[in-house]
């Protein structure tokens, strides 16, 4: 896909929910069997456009995740290439079972997309929110997780997804006026973390949303003498074994999401790291196992501690 | 014609449903203490049959040809009569059959998806049998094939939400190609529908959801074949309420719960072997 800087602005301020309709949109120029599916969120995950544009290549199917998994298993199974999106609690937890047995147990081929996961549905409350997606799809085998730092990103790895030939869950979090991580286009791998800073005394992997918020700490702790490497660890699983055992050179190991801290970023990168003979302590930054009361998504991030002042104090409590 | 006179093809689809039964018996039988759904696949042999053997598309040589009908066991433990019916029709041989619920086997106790022996997706899990007949009904009208899909739930079945988020979708895409076949067999798992969750008025429950949807004796073979020939041209997804018996075919086992998922024992085999050759 032909990305410019006009775009990554533009998809940056409707933020990665409504940008990964656009995507669909040019996705399905270039891909003639690709389908799109949807649970009534048509307006929601930006695909108003791709509905009138390719009515033949999109179904919604209702409020009913459990049929929409199983109707794109039917229709992946006749070599269609399926997008399910929904809210993601929706598209992850209400058809839990039926994603296991469809896209695990069979392999059936469709790249799932949960819409505002996260906490930025914070004051609809946690009915709304998404912080256990990752813990209960990495527990299904062979199911990929991706989870992009911003709303150029989302694009890449919607675009990779459907090119995959494996079954994926896209996982996009943050708001409109999503933070730009990345200005230009760049070489986007499912499996291969991206390094964005280089540090010596602590390395910060985050997914997601937080990928910015890491890089904003980063700043302020490089301000008081501490030196973070930041790794955008956007595919979760499986995870980068590589970058996990190159960061335990530096003296700390710091994972900063936007999810339970049980199941996760922290948990997939903490079972490779206790593999190794010698590492350093991990820091687990995220939703500390508990529904918190809700509000915004700058009130959530802050109760969360989950801002980059927030996360520097963490990081000075915990670095020896 | 009316296939009451087509003698030849409704002989035919009875001793397909003789196989089966033998073929069931056999594998319970060698299943041994890992047991085996045993009553539910009695239910649905002559539907099975009347399918296989008589209303579906195959190729006996390519259980992959693009063109062929597709076959849904959406209740999937009733195994038994579905690799029994893909051994008559070629695709599973009589030694596999034998490996059921083998360590390593392909035919474990509900069906692992293998496509090479025709069977198309896994299942066991209730509920999701149908949803997956729609995706594959709709992708039939987007290629533009004539194929059919034919999907099998149970009474019990009919317990799970997601039937019924899929009975709600299907005329809503007009999918005038699916069928369903509902094994009114009366028992689920651990008791009769009236005791564990009522699922009566099934007939006007699917009428009510926009299906084409009539009520047969499920064992009748020309009532089913009748059905069939007489529905192709309505422009709805079809439902049949099947009225059947739990365990048919055997006097130990006809509206007899025990033999839901049970072991038979050689002794039990050998009655039951009997009380066949006498049909």
């Amino acid at each position: 896909m032909i990305i410019n800087d006009r775009d990554i602005k533009m998809w940056s301020t409707i933020g990665a929910r409504a940008t990964v309709g656009i995507a669909a949109l040019e996705l399905a120029k270039q891909i003639d069997n690709l389908m799109v599916l949807t649970c009534d969120v048509s307006t929601s995950a930006g695909l108003d456009r791709f509905r009138k544009t390719f009515p033949e290549k999109y179904l919604d199917l209702g409020i009913a995740e459990q049929n929409m998994i199983g109707v794109a298993a039917g229709l992946a199974s006749e070599n269609f290439n399926v997008i399910t999106t929904t809210f993601a609690p929706f598209q992850t937890m209400r058809c839990c079972e039926q994603i296991k047995v469809n896209l695990g147990y069979m392999r059936q081929k469709i790249c799932m997309v949960g819409i505002a996961s996260g906490l930025a549905l914070g004051t609809l409350g946690y009915t709304h929110c998404c912080i256990e997606d990752v813990g209960i799809l990495r527990s299904i085998p062979g199911i990929t997780i991706i989870s992009p730092a911003d709303s150029l990103e989302t694009v890449k790895a919607l675009e990779a997804a459907v090119n995959s030939e494996n079954p994926c869950y896209l996982r996009l979090t943050g708001s409109s006026n999503n933070p730009i991580v990345y200005s230009k286009d760049y070489e986007f791998k499912i499996g291969k973390s991206i390094t964005l800073r280089e540090g010596k005394d602590i390395t910060i992997f985050s997914s997601g949303a937080m990928v910015y918020q890491s890089l904003e700490a980063a700043k302020i702790l490089e301000s008081k003498k501490i030196s973070s490497k930041v790794i955008n660890m956007h595919t979760i699983k499986p995870i980068d074994k590589l970058a996990i055992e190159e960061a335990c050179e530096t003296r700390l190991i710091v994972s900063i999401e936007e999810h339970n801290v049980i199941g996760g970023l922290g948990s997939a990168i903490s079972e490779h790291k206790s593999t190794l003979k010698k590492s350093p302590k991990q820091l687990f930054l995220g939703i500390k196992d508990t529904y918190s009361k809700g509000g915004n998504y700058k009130f959530l991030k802050e109760k969360h501690r989950l801002t980059p002042e927030k996360i520097v104090q963490d990081i000075i409590l915990n670095i020896e | 014609m009316d296939i009451n006179n087509e003698e030849s093809q409704i002989k035919k689809i009875e001793n397909f449903a003789l196989q089966i039964r033998k073929h069931i018996l056999e594998m319970a039988v060698s299943a041994g203490a890992d047991s085996a759904h045993f009553g539910g696949a009695l239910s649905i042999t002559e539907i099975v049959s009347t399918l296989f053997a008589y209303q579906m598309k195959i190729d006996k040589k390519n259980p992959k040809w693009e063109d062929r009908d597709r076959f849904i066991l959406s209740k999937g433990h009733a195994c038994l009569a579905y690799y029994a019916a893909l051994c008559e029709v070629g695709y599973i041989s009589n030694n596999e059959l034998k490996t059921f619920e083998k360590n390593e086997t392909n035919l474990l106790g509900h069906p692992v998806m293998n496509r090479n022996l025709g069977i198309d997706f896994s299942n066991g899990s209730l509920g999701m049998g149908l949803s997956l007949g729609i995706g594959v009904a709709i992708s039939a009208k987007k290629k533009k094939k004539n194929f059919k899909v034919y999907v099998i739930v149970g009474d019990g079945e009919c317990n799970e939400g997601s039937i019924w988020e899929g009975a709600m979708a299907a005329p809503n895409f007009k999918l005038d190609n699916l069928y369903v076949i509902i094994d009114k067999n009366n028992f689920q798992q651990t008791g009769s529908n009236k005791e564990i969750m009522n699922v009566e008025n099934l007939k006007d429950k699917w009428s009510s959801f926009g299906w084409h949807t009539t009520e047969l004796d499920g064992h009748n073979i020309p009532d089913l074949c009748n059905f069939f020939k007489e529905s192709s041209k309505i422009n709805k997804p079809k439902a049949i309420i099947a009225n059947t018996i739990k365990g048919k075919g055997f006097t130990f086992s006809e509206n007899n719960n025990d033999w839901h998922h049970s072991i038979l024992s050689k002794s039990i085999y050998e009655k039951a072997l009997k009380e066949l050759e006498k049909k």
